[in-house]
């Protein structure tokens, strides 16, 4: 059920709880992320899947009333060490949210370039060659090369989560968060995105969450459905849709239930 | 089932007017007054009002060129004061305000909003006219910078949490420093809605007359000296307004009109910067 051993480890988490004040809402998930594979995250409305992601690049904690118990280790370090800045794993781990979030007032340039500036300044030339780099990676590339210093909010839902996914991946993270990517988009936008799944996991761990369980089928190599907060089950993607180890898994997968 | 008909076609027609009458009345104000003005003041606007000093009373002729200039000082000096106070203390509020403190301050500039500007006028004479002996432009700036600050802070406030949280999650992801979040991206986003409160808050302050009787008290001479008692258009206006000269009458109406005129361009600029941000926020 666990990936084989000999993959290694890129993120793992430790019997996590993240909590709300005092009601928890993901109950001590205990997950392994191998490098490059895509591991996708489902389970019913409000069953934590969303809060369990924002754990991973420590997002929750900004909630109010956000807290979390347990451990999160990226590449071994927690990096809920007291002794790290929340912003260090952040830049290690990008993340792109259910809607498209472009910064309104920057251009597209600016908008891909605005994770590499907040880690210090860096030549001109090499700016110019990682937003390009990230914009091809994110397939927007070809569609807004000659209107670089054109506004962000000019392009098109499924063209401005892209952009959002090359402004995640600009600064090389080794971990790339989907929280839903695809909810606000039509179903050419969603093709898009899912391709890139495919091809971002060559160089990036991916941990998606979805709710649309064709979409995780299509994309993921493990997932792991959530209920009630709670990690039910955790495999291989094929065995999980197809012969499903738990009771409540299955019920959710024919449809039963969520 | 037809008398039904008519009866909501009347009421909806009554109701409709009603609001139409009614509204108005609201504009109807402000066309009188920009009427009488110009009708009043007009005709004495030409060059020596703009640039000649006033004579003195009983000779003919003259201008308020102290007093425009005064103005401008003036009002300038208090936007240097209170815009960068007000902006920073409202994108505190919005953006760290949440506990005992923020509540406090929120209090406090509601407080100070609803201030009698007189009293304010009276604060700053106390403050700063009698520890330096004498009136000065600069105690008139301190007091209308005072006017100013809670209208500012408020109306930042307010415009920074228009700012969609998405926004900020999206730079705190990227591994963006909190303070560097809110300068860099919510300050940004929100720029064109702070602008616009700041000229409002300018606009409401440079009319202003009592914080400024016992503060920067008025000045017939020409200076530019902030240290020195100094005129500015709302001064004069009431110096003249209330003086015995039927001369000194016509010149308050043409004040009264430049002065409108220069509130008027604040409001539009500000009309301005609301369109282009809904422009960009499409």
């Amino acid at each position: 059920m666990a990936p084989p051993a000999d993959l290694r480890l890129q993120l793992e988490t430790a019997r996590l709880t993240a909590l709300y004040g005092r009601r928890a809402v993901v109950k001590d998930v205990s997950i392994p992320f191998a490098t490059h594979t895509v591991t996708a995250v489902i389970g019913p409305s409000g069953c934590g899947k969303s809060t369990f992601l924002r754990c991973l690049n420590r997002m929750h904690e900004l909630s109010e009333g956000g807290w979390v118990t347990g451990k999160v280790l990226l590449d071994g370090q927690d990096i809920y060490d007291p002794g790290v800045d929340p912003v260090q794993p952040r830049r290690r781990i990008g993340m792109v949210f259910q809607r498209p979030t472009p910064f309104p007032t920057m251009s597209i340039y600016d908008n891909v370039a605005a994770g590499l500036r907040v880690n210090g300044r860096r030549p001109r030339g090499a700016l110019d060659a990682a937003v390009e780099r990230a914009l091809q990676q994110a397939a927007l590339w070809d569609e807004v090369k000659d209107r670089l210093r054109a506004s962000a909010i000019a392009l098109s839902g499924g063209q401005q989560q892209r952009l959002c996914v090359a402004r995640a991946l600009a600064p090389e993270p080794e971990v790339l968060l989907l929280d839903e990517p695809t909810a606000s988009l039509d179903p050419t936008g969603t093709h898009r995105i899912e391709e890139l799944c495919h091809e971002l996991k060559r160089r990036y761990t991916i941990v998606i969450v979805t709710h649309n369980l064709q979409q995780a089928a299509r994309v993921s190599d493990y997932t792991a459905f959530f209920y009630l907060g709670e990690l039910i089950e955790l495999g291989r993607t094929e065995e999980l849709f197809t012969s499903p180890a738990k009771e409540q898994t299955e019920a959710y997968i024919t449809g039963r239930f969520g | 089932m037809s008398a039904r008909r008519v009866r909501r076609g009347l009421t909806s027609g009554v109701m409709t007017g009603l609001v139409a009458l009614l509204s108005f009345c609201a504009v109807l104000a402000l066309l009188l007054i920009l009427g009488n003005l110009v009708a009043q003041g007009a005709s004495s606007l030409d060059w020596s009002f703009f640039l000649r000093n006033p004579v003195p009373a009983g000779q003919s002729g003259g201008g308020v060129a102290n007093a425009i200039i005064g103005t401008v000082v003036i009002v300038g000096l208090a936007a240097l004061i209170g815009l960068p106070v007000g902006v920073g203390t409202g994108l505190y509020l919005a953006e760290y305000g949440g506990g005992q403190l923020g509540w406090t301050v929120r209090f406090v500039a509601d407080v100070l909003n609803g201030t009698p500007s007189i009293v304010i006028g009276i604060f700053a004479w106390t403050w700063l006219v009698k520890p330096m002996g004498h009136f000065s432009a600069l105690a008139g700036s301190v007091a209308l910078a005072v006017l100013m600050i809670p209208m500012i802070a408020r109306t930042t406030e307010e415009m920074v949490r228009l700012v969609p949280h998405s926004l900020r999650e999206a730079a705190l992801a990227l591994g963006y420093p909190r303070w560097r979040t809110s300068l860099r991206i919510i300050a940004r986003t929100a720029l064109a809605g702070i602008v616009t409160g700041c000229l409002v808050g300018i606009a409401r302050i440079a009319g202003e007359t009592a914080p400024l009787l016992f503060t920067a008290l008025g000045n017939l001479n020409f200076t530019t000296n902030v240290l020195q008692p100094m005129q500015t258009l709302s001064l004069q206006i009431f110096v003249y307004a209330t003086g015995p000269f039927e001369e000194w009458h016509r010149l308050a109406w043409a004040a009264a009109l430049v002065l409108m005129g220069l509130v008027l361009v604040l409001a539009l600029s500000a009309r301005w910067a609301i369109r282009q941000r809904h422009g960009a926020a499409r």
